[in-house]
């Protein structure tokens, strides 16, 4: 139990190394750097397996969590810090640093390490050349320590505190190439869009505390599952629907999705890494973890699948027309995680998680050997400039091909199998709108097959278009990077084995082993449609398998016929070739080209970026105009009352000034002062004049009365 | 020898009393105005010791002494005005002491 014990050291590996490069990082040798940063991530990888065992020994296939309590982070127990629940009670605010491990956090854990370590060590070889080598190796360990923190937390609180990890590093990566204008924008775009998401996953948990009274995983699910609440309880509806705004900003769905495709501003380890296999997943990972609360409120999960499904064809309908490899590979990933959201929607959870764990090879698998196509191209990104590169660089050839059937679902590889559990349960929902879901996640899977086969045609099949100068440099890419391309390869061909459905005469292990964390919600799931539909619940069990073989065939079908349709389009693109959708529909075109105007949209809508005139448009646009409605009519009234109190205060001073004081009180004085003024002609202030008229008027009297 | 009477003092009080005016009305001198006005006082007095001894009692005397207390702390309260004018103005010319008007 040593590795179960000490799990909460998993993240800690990579924070060492982050921290590590942090201080002393400028001063340290590429070979110390790789030592320090790839070591740190190859012993989490190897503690986290040995944790896993462990684990699976502990639970005994019941799936029961194991559970790690450190320390209490924020709050404490002793209710110093409480806060008043919906229903009157005082709950403690307790979040601890607290590490959960069940069947659900393992699958992450394992490939997010495993995924990690091979992109560490693709990396050493990518970023050789680059400046800035410890900086990236830095970040990405603080990546990882993120990353971590997020899917071994036991509770919302340090979830959150990963969930803002990993948007940070996600910044940082993008914004690597800082002294490009492109890529600080596109990093401030994604830590900006991500902010949107962020306040609605704090709502929400808070939303949930506020009403179960806690934020662990485990007291909030076993709440959940008491059945004390009723399936659509308003407030765990709201609760949901916040959850998945965060989801959505996280794992790039409608409408929160454009700073994915911007993110590629980063080095490709970063796209690969972050922006396909791990931190993208997060969404997925929170929602499945939430499912408790998720599944009890219905109209929140037909909200997550009717997103999904529309996320999947939208973005991959953009898909279908760029140019940039790596942009290509940036809606694929959008596209494919609607795939996971439409599966979370409908209720598939393992299948969802499934999805997860098969696109984080192959995807990963796919951005790295666009990055080896890049590397080999000197940096070119266009696909335009490509072409004919199969025999040029042959291994990396040879695995995206791998990636490129995974992901268009055909037999055996991985995506086949996760792709298709997603559809077939997405069918299985007794109800014609998910038949449209359904159809809208078939759909997908064409375009899917189309857009990657178009990329793989371009780059590797059709007539060159390089420059002499670029088709001079051509190069396989060094060990460090094709080593972990052949693993992915390996796991994106076998990664989907370990569900191999129950109709192709498989044991669906990875089902077996996440079903636990769902097993709850499965019968609750159940329920709801039996009490929709009790009729049809007899026959359903013998039609199944046909169905079943049925629909496989179909994605079979799509995936065949998206293959035929860009090699017949794309296996002799010359110089100037053109594209079918341009040549049969401009307009579409045009539309697609400009991934449907949505960023345009939200310019006019949000971002106020848009002006007419000197008018801004939108939501700034309304903040403008408010803001001026604020200064020019409300303080403007206030400054017109201002004035004319002001005015009158004027007038009444100068009455009073001048009347009242003038007139009234001044003015009677200086009457008397002026008719006092000859008075005041006789008194010379001398007292010996004052004397001599006394003496004068005396003798004046004496002569008098002398005289008479 | 002719008999010095009444008449006699009343004639040098008189002289005096003439003095005294003038003295007052003339000196610029605030000193010599307050000594004039002593003079006045005295020549008073010489009338009314005079007039004592013409009537054989007392009475008159001791008024003169009365008069004389009373001269006394007049110049008492006299010069200290003087002093703290003379700090304010730095002279003791009458003349030039016209405040007291208005």
């Amino acid at each position: 139990m040593f590795f179960l014990d000490h799990i909460w050291l998993i993240p800690l590996f990579p924070a060492f190394g982050a921290a590590m490069m942090f201080f002393f990082g400028r001063r340290l040798q590429k070979a110390t750097v790789n030592a320090v940063c790839v070591g740190v991530v190859v012993i989490a990888f190897l503690f986290a397996c040995f944790a896993v065992v462990e684990y699976t020994h502990f639970a005994h296939g019941t799936g029961r969590p194991f559970q790690r309590i450190v320390y209490t982070w924020l709050g404490s127990g002793d209710g110093n810090l409480n806060f008043t629940k919906r229903d009157g009670t005082l709950a403690a605010f307790n979040a601890d640093a607290g590490f959960l491990l069940d069947p659900l956090s393992s699958i992450w854990l394992l490939f997010v390490t495993g995924v990690g370590m091979l992109i560490h060590i693709y990396s050493t070889g990518y970023m050789a050349h680059e400046g800035g080598y410890y900086r990236f190796f830095g970040y990405m360990n603080l990546f990882m320590f993120s990353m971590l923190t997020l899917i071994l937390a036991n509770n919302y609180m340090l979830l959150f505190v990963g969930w803002e990890g990993v948007g940070l590093c996600s910044y940082l990566l993008i914004g690597f190439y800082f002294h490009r204008n492109s890529a600080s924008t596109a990093a401030n775009k994604a830590f900006i869009v991500n902010r949107i998401g962020d306040a609605g996953f704090i709502l929400g948990a808070l939303t949930l505390a506020w009403y179960l009274g806690s934020f662990r995983f485990t007291e909030i699910n076993s709440l959940a599952r008491s059945g004390h609440f009723a399936i659509g309880d308003p407030v765990l509806t709201a609760a949901a629907l916040l959850l998945f705004v965060g989801a959505c900003g996280k794992s790039a769905q409608i409408p929160l999705y454009v700073w994915l495709p911007d993110a590629m501003e980063g080095p490709t380890p970063v796209s690969a890494l972050i922006h396909a296999a791990t931190m993208v997943t997060a969404g997925v990972y929170m929602v499945a973890r939430s499912n408790a609360v998720f599944v009890l409120a219905p109209k929140a999960m037909l909200v997550v699948a009717i997103v999904g499904a529309t996320t999947a064809v939208f973005a991959a309908s953009i898909g279908l027309v760029q140019n940039d490899i790596k942009r290509v590979l940036a809606y694929s990933t959008v596209s494919q995680l609607g795939y996971m959201f439409l599966a979370l929607g409908v209720g598939a959870f393992a299948a969802g998680v499934f999805h997860v764990f098969t696109h984080a090879f192959f995807k990963a698998l796919l951005f790295l050997g666009s990055g080896s196509v890049i590397h080999a191209m000197s940096g070119e990104q266009d696909m335009r400039n490509m072409g004919n590169l199969q025999k040029r660089i042959p291994t990396t050839y040879r695995t995206m091909l791998i990636g490129t059937l995974a992901i268009a679902g055909v037999f055996p590889f991985a995506g086949f199998f996760s792709k298709d559990e997603i559809l077939w349960q997405t069918w299985t929902k007794e109800s014609d709108a998910y038949r449209l879901l359904w159809f809208i996640g078939y759909a997908t899977a064409l375009m899917t097959a189309f857009y990657m086969f178009r990329l793989m045609y371009l780059t590797f099949y059709s007539p060159s278009r390089m420059s002499h100068e670029v088709e001079h440099h051509v190069h396989e890419s060094p060990k460090s990077m094709t080593v972990p391309l052949v693993i992915l390869a390996i796991c994106s061909i076998g990664a989907g084995w370990l569900s191999w459905p129950h109709s192709l005469g498989g044991s669906a292990h990875f089902e077996k082993f996440v079903e636990p964390v769902f097993a709850r919600e499965a019968i609750v799931l159940e329920e709801e449609g039996k009490s929709a539909q009790l009729a049809s619940g007899e026959k359903e069990a013998e039609h199944t398998d046909k169905a079943e073989y049925l629909l496989m065939f179909l994605s079979l079908g799509a995936a065949a016929a998206g293959w035929g349709m860009a090699r017949r389009s794309y296996l002799h693109a010359g110089k100037g070739y053109t594209e079918p959708i341009a040549v049969k529909a401009p307009p579409l075109y045009t539309v697609l080209y400009n991934k449907w105007f949505v960023d345009e949209a939200y310019d006019y809508a949000f971002t106020g970026r848009r002006k007419i005139d000197k008018i801004r448009l939108g939501v700034m646009g309304a903040g403008e105009a408010s803001s001026w409605f604020d200064a020019k009519i409300i303080d403007g009234a206030v400054n017109d009352v201002g004035w004319v109190t002001r005015t009158v205060a004027t007038l009444s001073t100068w009455w009073d000034k001048w009347i009242i004081d003038g007139l009234g009180v001044n003015g009677p004085a200086i009457l008397a002062r002026m008719i006092s003024y000859p008075a005041r002609l006789f008194e010379w202030g001398l007292v010996q004049w004052y004397a001599l008229v006394m003496v004068a008027g005396l003798l004046g009297f004496g002569v008098y009365y002398v005289w008479k | 020898m002719v008999p010095i009477t009444t008449l006699h003092y009343l004639v040098v009080a008189a002289a005096l009393f003439v003095l005294g005016v003038i003295g007052v009305l003339t000196r610029r001198n605030v000193v010599i105005v307050l000594m004039s006005i002593e003079l006045i006082l005295n020549a008073v007095n010489l009338n009314l010791v005079a007039f004592s001894r013409m009537w054989g009692n007392l009475h008159g005397q001791v008024f003169a002494i009365f008069v004389t207390v009373d001269a006394a702390a007049e110049a008492a309260v006299g010069l200290g005005i003087l002093i703290a004018f003379f700090r304010n103005k730095e002279t003791v010319n009458v003349d030039e002491i016209d405040l007291l008007k208005w």
